[in-house]
């Protein structure tokens, strides 16, 4: 892009993708945003008058609402600091000369293939499962009485399931940092007395607040909208105890067959996300600089 | 302040060995440089001494102490690195005194350590800043002020000048020899440039393949050079060498004469022993002339002095002085007397 005749070029030639883009996602937001001003339900043909706030009022005042926001930020929260603190562990241990690497390499990496719908089940029905699952099968093998996961602890259960989906991604990235780290800045410390333990908080983590920032923002953006491992496990409940802001609004307009109510919620994610997006770039952001 | 002793100092990487067995005494406060062709192991034998290569077989012993068995930090040396190997997130005064943070020294003490090295190295409007945001010449000083802040009992630098422009490389140079002198510590430098070895060391050891070809001053080395190596490699532009009946004529397999050594004169007629040749190349670098020219002995390098005339094409006598001719036997050792 030096001159100024291949900028026009470069702009007349992207032009029509990013019109299309736009078209793309402000369609839908628009009919969202013009839904979440209307009495819109599926089961009441009188369905499309102007309400105003009506929906957002609801949506807000629903205490559904405040546990589900709840929910969804110690969702985001617990998954964010397990695959960060994991991922930076079994990353690090990689980094490891190791026999048969290849193979370990692949199998940390392989639930990332899996879709969620599918790792759901196989947690739900194979592994927490409190009659046949492993852990069961553990549990009574060490004489301990099995935990019922989706009855006593649905939100750690889904925390976990969701966890171990992030944790490839995680680890990848965090392994790909760890080895772009100079070799001889690693010698340097070591020459300068430091031990595994000083190297590892002084010179690897130091090393990692980039690449960690990456993942806590990617991480969070696709965590907000955990759905289907909700939807496959516990469906929301028991109650509401695993009810996030994406299944909420998903109950509204599937269950209750409410679509204003649900686009309103919908707007109400979206302000969510991006509090949260520009909450955390605040935060972390300035690891990203330079 | 330390001799530093080596004893039959090997080291393999699997199957292939890098150093064969090398003997050496470093005398404490000394400056020693290695020196050698790329890949000749000198970076190999320095980080043995260091501690970051685990020897094969031999004993390095700082001040009469075996310290094979002693981690790097431990042997009291401090490296400077070819590539400064800052810590990119410190600032210049976390990574000055990380060392000392490391060895769990007192926060006043730091500081006034940290305070004098960056002192010493012009480096106090600097402190706070990160390495990214220094120039060149600036973070090798960081790297050195890394190193000498802990006080250690030598120095090791490898290749430290490498990444410098010509002008700057000439000044840390003076100053990295200045410093070293001011402190006495006693410090190996490594380089594969032989201008850096002869103004910098008090000795030079000449590396070839992982061994030592000479081990003594730089003036001794341009002098007495101990073999064809040596010879070819100390000095620039390097050595003229000529086999055959010249060389038989003095009981050598080869002689070799420096290029400031042999003296040019216009014309096709000259004394007895002079070669006669044709010019192909003139280097005028104004306070030098180098010419290269060919003659029935292949070609041969002249250094003199000042400006002369000469061009391409033209003939020219080379005559050498006959008292400063190297003469060398078929090893390639040099036959003295
Ligand atoms: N870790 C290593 N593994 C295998 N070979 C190595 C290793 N380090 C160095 N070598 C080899 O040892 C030789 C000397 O290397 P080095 O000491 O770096 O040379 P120099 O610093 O003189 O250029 C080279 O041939 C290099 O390939
Ligand atoms: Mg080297």
């Amino acid at each position: 892009m030096a001159t100024r005749q291949t900028q026009i070029l470069g702009r007349s030639v992207t032009a029509p993708s990013v019109l299309l883009l736009l078209a793309w996602s402000l369609a839908p937001l628009a009919a969202t945003i013009y839904f979440s001003f209307t009495y819109y339900n599926l089961l009441n043909p009188a369905s499309g008058q102007f309400v105003g706030i009506d929906n957002y009022s609801y949506f807000l005042t629903d205490p559904a609402f405040l546990a589900s926001l709840k929910n969804t930020l110690v969702l985001v929260g617990s998954v964010l600091v397990i695959t960060v603190v994991l991922g930076t562990l079994v990353a690090v241990l990689m980094n490891q000369p190791v026999i048969g690497l290849n193979i370990v390499r692949l199998m940390v990496i392989a639930p990332f293939f899996v879709m969620p719908t599918v790792s759901a089940l196989v947690w739900k029905n194979l592994l927490m499962h409190p009659v046949s699952g492993l852990f069961a099968w553990i549990a009574n093998s060490l004489g301990l009485h099995p935990i019922d996961w989706f009855a006593n602890a649905p939100m750690l259960a889904v925390i976990l399931i969701v966890a171990w989906q992030w944790l490839p991604f995680a680890t990848l990235i965090l392994l790909t940092a760890l080895q772009s780290l100079d070799g001889e800045q690693l010698e340097a410390a070591e020459m300068d007395g430091a031990g595994p333990f000083s190297t590892f908080f002084y010179i690897t983590l130091a090393h990692l607040a980039r690449p960690i920032t990456v993942v806590i923002l990617i991480e969070t953006i696709f965590l907000l909208s955990v759905f289907a491992e909700i939807f496959v496990t516990t469906g929301g409940g028991p109650g509401l105890a695993t009810t996030n802001i994406a299944f909420l609004i998903y109950s509204q307009a599937l269950i209750q067959y409410d679509v204003g109510g649900a686009s309103a919620g919908g707007i109400v994610a979206v302000i969510l996300a991006n509090i949260v997006a520009t909450f955390l770039v605040r935060l972390v952001g300035k690891n990203l600089e330079a | 302040m330390a001799s530093i002793t080596l004893q039959g100092v090997r080291k393999t990487f699997g199957a292939v060995e890098v150093i064969p067995g090398v003997d050496l005494a470093i005398e404490d406060k000394s400056f020693v440089v290695f020196v050698g062709p790329s890949g000749c192991g000198k970076s190999t034998l320095l980080r043995l001494i260091a501690g970051l290569e685990d020897v094969t077989a031999g004993q390095i012993r700082i001040d009469g102490v075996d310290v094979v068995q002693v981690p790097p930090a431990k042997r009291g040396l401090s490296m400077v690195f070819q590539s400064y190997a800052l810590y990119p997130h410190m600032s210049v005064r976390g990574n000055i005194a990380f060392a000392l943070k490391m060895a769990g020294m007192n926060k006043a003490e730091i500081d006034r350590r940290v305070t004098a090295a960056a002192a010493t190295l012009n480096l106090t409007p600097y402190l706070d800043r990160k390495p990214r945001d220094l120039s060149g010449g600036q973070r090798q000083r960081v790297a050195i002020g890394r190193a000498i802040v802990r006080e250690p009992k030598g120095f090791l630098f490898d290749e430290p000048l490498s990444n410098l422009d010509a002008a700057l490389r000439v000044q840390m140079r003076l100053e990295i020899a200045t410093l070293q002198k001011s402190l006495g510590t006693t410090a190996i430098y490594v380089t594969h440039d032989q201008v850096e070895a002869m103004t910098m060391a008090d000795k030079i050891v000449v590396l070839n393949a992982g061994r030592i070809e000479q081990y003594g001053s730089p003036l001794e080395l341009y002098e007495r050079p101990a073999n064809l190596f040596v010879a070819g490699f100390i000095g620039s532009p390097k050595m003229n060498f000529v086999t055959g009946a010249p060389a038989a004529a003095l009981g050598a397999a080869t002689i070799g004469v420096r290029p400031e050594h042999v003296a040019v004169r216009p014309g096709a007629d000259g004394p007895r022993g002079s070669w006669s040749g044709r010019v192909t190349v003139a280097e005028h670098l104004g306070s030098d002339t180098f010419l290269f020219a060919d003659t029935e002995l292949g070609t041969v390098t002249v250094r003199a002095a000042g400006e002369i005339g000469l061009k391409p094409g033209d003939s020219v006598r080379l005559i050498p002085d006959s008292a400063r001719i190297h003469r060398f036997d078929q090893a390639g050792r040099a036959i003295r007397g």
